[in-house]
């Protein structure tokens, strides 16, 4: 049996209480939180052990692991207390909002042999992870465009005052939404070389964007762009879909299904032209369901990996510090130049690289201990 | 219970299959007036009973349905509540407490307990979930709901955390402040079973997932089939075509063929499908299970 403890619990954090003691080979040991009246309910309710404080907690229980779900600038000195503390841990997404403390944590954890794990839970839709296979087995040819969108319902109105409208504290559509869809991509893909023609804009908030563009470059000359916005009305919910062009065809790909054309079948399990595979065969069961396969299936993957010894979970700390560094890549172009165009003579203009996201990971990662 | 069910997921873009079909549907359904013309051909196929999400839309379902009561005699609602949409993205928003206060009335205790920052739990959250569930039930008010479920995820979040006896105190206020039954909506049969005898919710309508490619069926499709048939309990299958993965036939004929199951839950969007469907649950359904529906249509 797993001891765990679990540290917030706003939407994300109640989520991830009722999964994690719902998990047969998990003891949901204690709850933390900074409000008194969820800690009340929670105690009088679900008779977990509660505490207002995660310093304290942690100082005066053992367990083997803990689940973060504070708000995002939490993150960074939890996870460190934890990892101090020798414990697994599984923090929600974006993980940190500094790249560079996102890397060092990720090292520590790596050094340590500690299970480390962020809730980018895309990475375990099934249609997603599907796309994954068929990227990584060459179905498509050599790629050449991947296109990932995000849109959703979040902020529709000039009001709200959460952290999440906050741009110190990981608040915007940037690191809040557009993160799902950049964490997807380098999944997919890899993690960009650099990031080009950043726009990010408001439209109801006061201190944060509400949708984000922008481009990628990877090695090898393929290219992508992202676009996301919280504020469309026109979605029930967040939804996420991501287009990838190949040499040998094309696939679109949402929660629910993915749509392949494929122009040369030869070898392939697949029909010349359109192919259509849906979530209902893709998705693995759970042992228990509460929102989605995937927020069951990635809080399974990482108590498997506990108890397997095993670090290399499908979404790392490594993984989601190269995703905040795409981030603030775009956070820093998007308040970068721009070319102007002068209607008397309209030239081409080809975008250089900007960012040096690379070589900062290279940097990051040669500071480190190993 | 009504055997047949009809559903409302169509109306309001949900398609577990496909994002451009629920899109298609969600501009099909724009105008009320497309959403009663579907309702009317339910209900002159003989359904009489719509199960429905307390959506802000279905507040006009109800509108209609209370100003023409004369072309509605026997029809029901069976409202499953919250929509979580609505309170997840107020959350977000909002905070929790922003949240809470939002869907309650301004005036009453309850304000001020949250304004005073008091312990909304120590006070009485019990208090709390019974105007939530009256806050939900409005838009019902002088409509017959004879069954109330509560939506399954909040049903399964409840369940997972393990704060079971909330399920006693939905139970209880459906059943004195409406003389309703109480339904659950669970994608976790088995261990939402074992919570509601713990709670003393006895013999409970639960609605779930039950296809015949055992699509969200936490356990199993064999361990579904068990429980169905070994546990005392009221099934209403729901999902029975997995979003379309199970031809019409071969899946009605597999519920059908599941005695106990005692009402099946579908959606459709113009009269052929409804009729279709309909037919094939008359025809597979054992004659003592068969549908109050064939002798109202006919």
């Amino acid at each position: 049996m797993i001891r765990a403890a679990l540290i917030g619990l706003g939407k994300m954090g109640l989520s991830h209480l009722s999964i994690v003691n719902a998990h047969p080979d998990v003891e949901l040991a204690a709850v933390c939180d900074t409000s008194d009246y969820v800690l009340d309910v929670v105690s009088k309710y679900a008779g977990l052990k509660t505490f207002n404080d995660y310093r304290r907690m942690l100082s005066t229980e053992t367990f083997d692991a803990v689940f973060v779900a504070t708000p995002s600038r939490f993150h960074a000195e939890i996870v460190k207390l934890a990892l101090d503390a020798d414990l697994h841990v599984f923090c929600e997404k974006p993980f940190c909002l500094d790249a560079a403390e996102s890397l060092r944590l990720a090292e520590i954890a790596e050094r340590e042999q500690l299970v480390n794990q962020v809730g980018y839970h895309y990475r375990f839709v099934g249609v997603f992870h599907e796309l994954k296979q068929l990227i990584d087995r060459k179905v498509l040819g050599r790629l050449h465009h991947i296109r990932v969108e995000a849109y959703g319902p979040v902020v529709l109105r000039p009001k709200g005052g959460t952290w999440r409208t906050k741009k110190n504290e990981g608040g915007g559509c940037l690191w809040d939404y557009a993160c799902h869809g950049i964490d997807l991509a380098n999944y997919l893909v890899g993690a960009p070389r650099s990031v080009g023609g950043a726009v990010t804009n408001r439209l109801f908030s006061q201190d944060v964007e509400d949708e984000v563009y922008a481009s990628f470059y990877y090695d090898g000359g393929l290219t992508g762009q992202v676009a996301a916005n919280w504020s469309d009305e026109s979605y029930r919910k967040m939804s996420v879909k991501i287009s990838v062009w190949g040499e040998n065809g094309k696939a679109v790909a949402d929660r629910q299904e993915m749509q392949i054309y494929i122009r040369d079948n030869k070898g392939l399990p697949f029909e010349q032209g359109w192919n259509t595979r849906y979530t209902t065969d893709l998705t693995a069961p759970v042992w228990y369901y509460l929102r989605g396969e995937e927020y069951s299936a990635q809080i399974d993957a990482f108590v498997q990996a506990i108890k397997a010894s095993r670090t290399d979970t499908r979404s790392t700390f490594r993984s989601a510090a190269e995703t905040s560094m795409v981030v603030s890549a775009i956070a820093r172009g998007a308040s970068g130049d721009r070319v102007a165009v002068d209607p008397g003579r309209i030239e081409v203009y080809r975008p250089e690289p900007r960012q040096g996201l690379w070589q900062a990971i290279r940097q990051f990662g040669s500071a480190g201990s190993r | 219970m009504e055997r047949i069910l009809f559903g409302d997921n169509q109306f309001f873009g949900v398609n577990h299959m496909s994002e451009e079909r629920a899109r298609a549907q969600a501009m099909k359904f724009q105008k009320l007036e497309a959403i009663i013309e579907v309702l009317d051909a339910a209900y002159g196929e003989g359904i009489r009973a719509f199960m429905c999400t307390t959506h802000e839309r279905i507040a006009e379902v109800c509108e209609h349905v209370r100003a023409h009561p004369e072309r509605y005699t026997g029809f029901v609602f069976y409202p499953c509540m919250p929509y979580a949409h609505k309170y997840a993205n107020a959350v977000t928003e909002q905070g929790l407490l922003g949240a809470l206060k939002s869907f309650l009335p301004e005036q009453g205790a309850l304000g001020a307990v949250l304004q005073g920052g008091m312990s909304v739990a120590r006070k009485d959250a019990d208090a709390l979930a019974r105007m939530l569930i009256d806050a939900e039930m409005k838009m019902f008010h002088g409509l017959q709901t004879p069954v109330v479920f509560m939506q399954n995820v909040l049903t399964d979040l409840l369940l997972g955390a393990g704060m079971v006896d909330s399920f006693r105190v939905f139970a209880d206020h459906v059943a004195a402040r409406y003389g309703a039954e109480p339904g659950f909506i669970t994608m976790n049969v088995p261990m939402l079973l074992d919570a509601l005898q713990r709670c003393g919710v006895d013999n409970p309508i639960v609605c779930a997932n039950i296809n015949k490619i055992g699509f969200r069926m936490c356990g199993g499709k064999e361990v579904y089939e068990k429980t169905i048939a070994e546990r005392r309990f009221r099934p209403v299958a729901m999902s029975v075509f997995a979003s379309g993965a199970i031809g019409a036939r071969e899946a009605i004929e597999y519920v059908c063929r599941q005695d106990k199951i005692e009402a099946v839950v579908f959606g459709a969007s113009s009269r052929g499908n409804i009729r279709a469907t309909r037919m094939l649950i008359e025809e597979f359904w054992p004659p003592r299970a068969r549908t109050d529906a064939a002798a109202a249509a006919s």
